[in-house]
């Protein structure tokens, strides 16, 4: 048995069963780390897995443990788990150390999971490949020359190639569904509020959510369940207590948006998502044709938003506080110089358009009206939920790119966000679902629900998951 | 287009420093990420309704003391002395 391939379920059972032991799954994790070339981890703790995993062995010899104690997990290196180094993939926080835990790490901790190690991402998870990594691009398990997806990268690649058991990501526009989709995995982008930002390195504040990445729906059911509920460190996190719900397909209405099957989108991932619908429909669901009128304008809002956003969030990696610091000249050009040097092209770029955007004579033109345009974009939902009960899509228009295809035109790469960015400009839950191959690579099904209706998309993913 | 000495206005007031290559692939890239924006002349103006959900009542300030870790958050810094943060002069 490779101990590897199982699920939290799985894995559960059979230390239950005391079939094996929380450190012989380390083991074995650790040791399909080190063998691989994947480039999904930026740093693992060996020593300090095993200690986990021991005294998870003496809570289980005990009796009493929850479902995810002793199990092996993957951190995105832009969430905080204190003693480890949290560089966001940045030159600028190469040799940081976090402080703290992020209250998800802690709510991991207090379940007895055991934290292998911290995954590759873009860099302050600003991309969608992967290849924005100041450690070098994550490379897709199943086919190496392509990207994981970003910018939850290492997290996507490490689960799709039994590198861990399930691993946490986190989502400003895509970051969670995109790599799922492109490592063939599943990924939940949760409400915004439903799972604490609190130490997570901030990218775009009103956007931000943390999520699971697993190797099923179920998977990915109990890690939310752990991972959410209100913070007193997180003044956006909502009082929400996540409760499974059992739907069934027959009569259940999916929106399919016009909108969304367009040019542009590869004929072979419209195949493999307009088969999912009509599974869907097989099993009994209400196929609705909806419109989301706005979708045309939420790639420009969002390009403003988050990058207006990431410059003031990015304001405090100045030299002084943490990380890289260059020492030469005065105060200012210890600024100039720390940044210049320590931030990657990314980056800057998103520092430079928030800046522009937010200038004096600019801000209307551009904040004000993204901010005008994001709540069409709400308001467009708000019309199609009270039609349907989710909303079916594709995630990416296509399968994994080769690395490097798009590494010198930022605008084509921001394209690759076309379905994605919308729900995080809405607030809203969708989870990515493998939907079949394309050419040998995976193509993700995204599934939209409500505000705080994880229950209701994790319930239709797991019918179309098992028929 | 934008002009190279935007830029490079822009990259000051955003305390990033740019080498000559730089500004000019910003310059390249700001120029056509600014002309895509220009879509958003195209969309109507919102209906008068506040915006739903929760993002409007998350706004409270609260304070959390977090005393414990200050003295390890110092310990990061590049720069300290006797438990502060140290900076140049500025005057």
């Amino acid at each position: 048995m490779d101990l590897t391939e199982l699920t939290i379920k799985q894995a559960h059972e059979g230390l239950k069963n005391k079939e094996f032991t929380s450190v012989d799954l380390t083991e074995a994790y650790l040791a399909k780390i080190k063998k691989s070339d994947l480039n999904a981890f930026l740093s693992i703790d060996e020593k300090w897995a095993i200690e986990q995993a021991q005294e998870a062995d003496a809570k289980i010899k005990a009796g009493e443990f929850s479902m995810l104690c002793g199990i092996p997990c993957a951190i995105k290196d832009a969430i905080m788990v204190k003693g480890q180094k949290c560089t966001a993939a940045s030159k600028i926080l190469e040799n940081y150390i976090a402080v703290y835990d992020a209250t998800v790490v802690k709510k991991l901790k207090e379940q007895g999971a055991v934290i292998l190690g911290k995954t590759n991402t873009d860099e302050f998870t600003m991309g969608g490949s992967g290849e924005n990594s100041a450690f070098g691009p994550t490379k897709n398990p199943h086919d190496k020359t392509r990207v994981a997806g970003g910018s939850s990268s290492g997290s996507g690649a490490a689960v799709a190639a039994n590198l861990a058991c399930f691993a946490l990501g986190s989502d400003t526009g895509g970051s969670i569904r995109m790599p799922a989709s492109n490592c063939g995995v599943v990924g939940l982008k949760p409400t915004y509020g439903a799972v604490s930002r609190y130490g997570l390195i901030a990218h775009a504040s009103s956007l931000d959510q943390i999520g699971p990445m697993t190797k099923n729906v179920e998977d990915a059911e109990i890690v939310f369940g752990a991972i959410s509920g209100k913070d007193e460190k997180n003044a956006t996190s909502v009082d929400y207590k996540f409760e499974n719900l059992n739907v069934d397909l027959k009569g259940l209405k999916i929106g399919v948006p016009k909108e969304y099957f367009v040019k542009g989108l590869d004929k072979e991932v419209e195949k493999i998502i307009k088969n999912k619908i009509k599974q869907a429909e097989e099993l009994g669901a209400k196929i609705v044709e909806i419109s989301l009128p706005n979708a045309e304008f939420a790639l420009a809002c969002y390009y403003i938003i988050v990058p207006c956003e990431a410059s003031a969030n990015l304001a405090r990696f100045d030299g002084i506080r943490y990380g890289l610091s260059e020492q030469d000249g005065n105060l200012l050009d210890v600024y100039l110089k720390s940044r210049g040097k320590g931030l990657g092209p990314e980056v800057k770029r998103r520092i430079l358009i928030g800046t522009y955007a937010l200038s004096s004579g600019y801000y209307d033109a551009y904040y004000k009206k993204a901010q005008e345009v994001r709540q069409l974009i709400r308001q467009d939902f708000v019309k199609a939920f009270e039609k349907v009960d989710v909303i079916f899509a594709p995630v990416s228009p296509v399968p994994a790119i080769k690395i490097g295809e798009k590494a010198d035109d930022p605008l084509a790469n921001y394209l690759m966000d076309i379905y994605t960015i919308s729900v995080n400009l809405a607030g809203l839950p969708a989870l990515s679902l493998p939907a079949g191959k394309a050419n040998g690579l995976p193509v993700g099904l995204q599934i939209i629900g409500n505000h705080f209706e994880e229950n209701k998309i994790l319930s239709v993913a797991s019918c179309i998951e098992k028929d | 287009m934008i002009s190279k000495k935007e830029v490079q206005h822009i990259a000051k007031l955003a305390r990033l420093e740019l080498t000559e290559d730089e500004v000019g692939k910003m310059q390249k890239d700001l120029s056509a990420i600014l002309d895509y924006f220009d879509l958003l002349k195209k969309a109507p103006k919102p209906e008068k309704t506040a915006m739903k959900g929760n993002l409007d009542s998350s706004r409270k300030d609260e304070v959390i003391s977090s005393n414990d870790i200050i003295g390890q958050i110092v310990e990061a810094a590049p720069d300290k002395k006797d438990g502060y943060i140290k900076v140049k002069t500025i005057l």
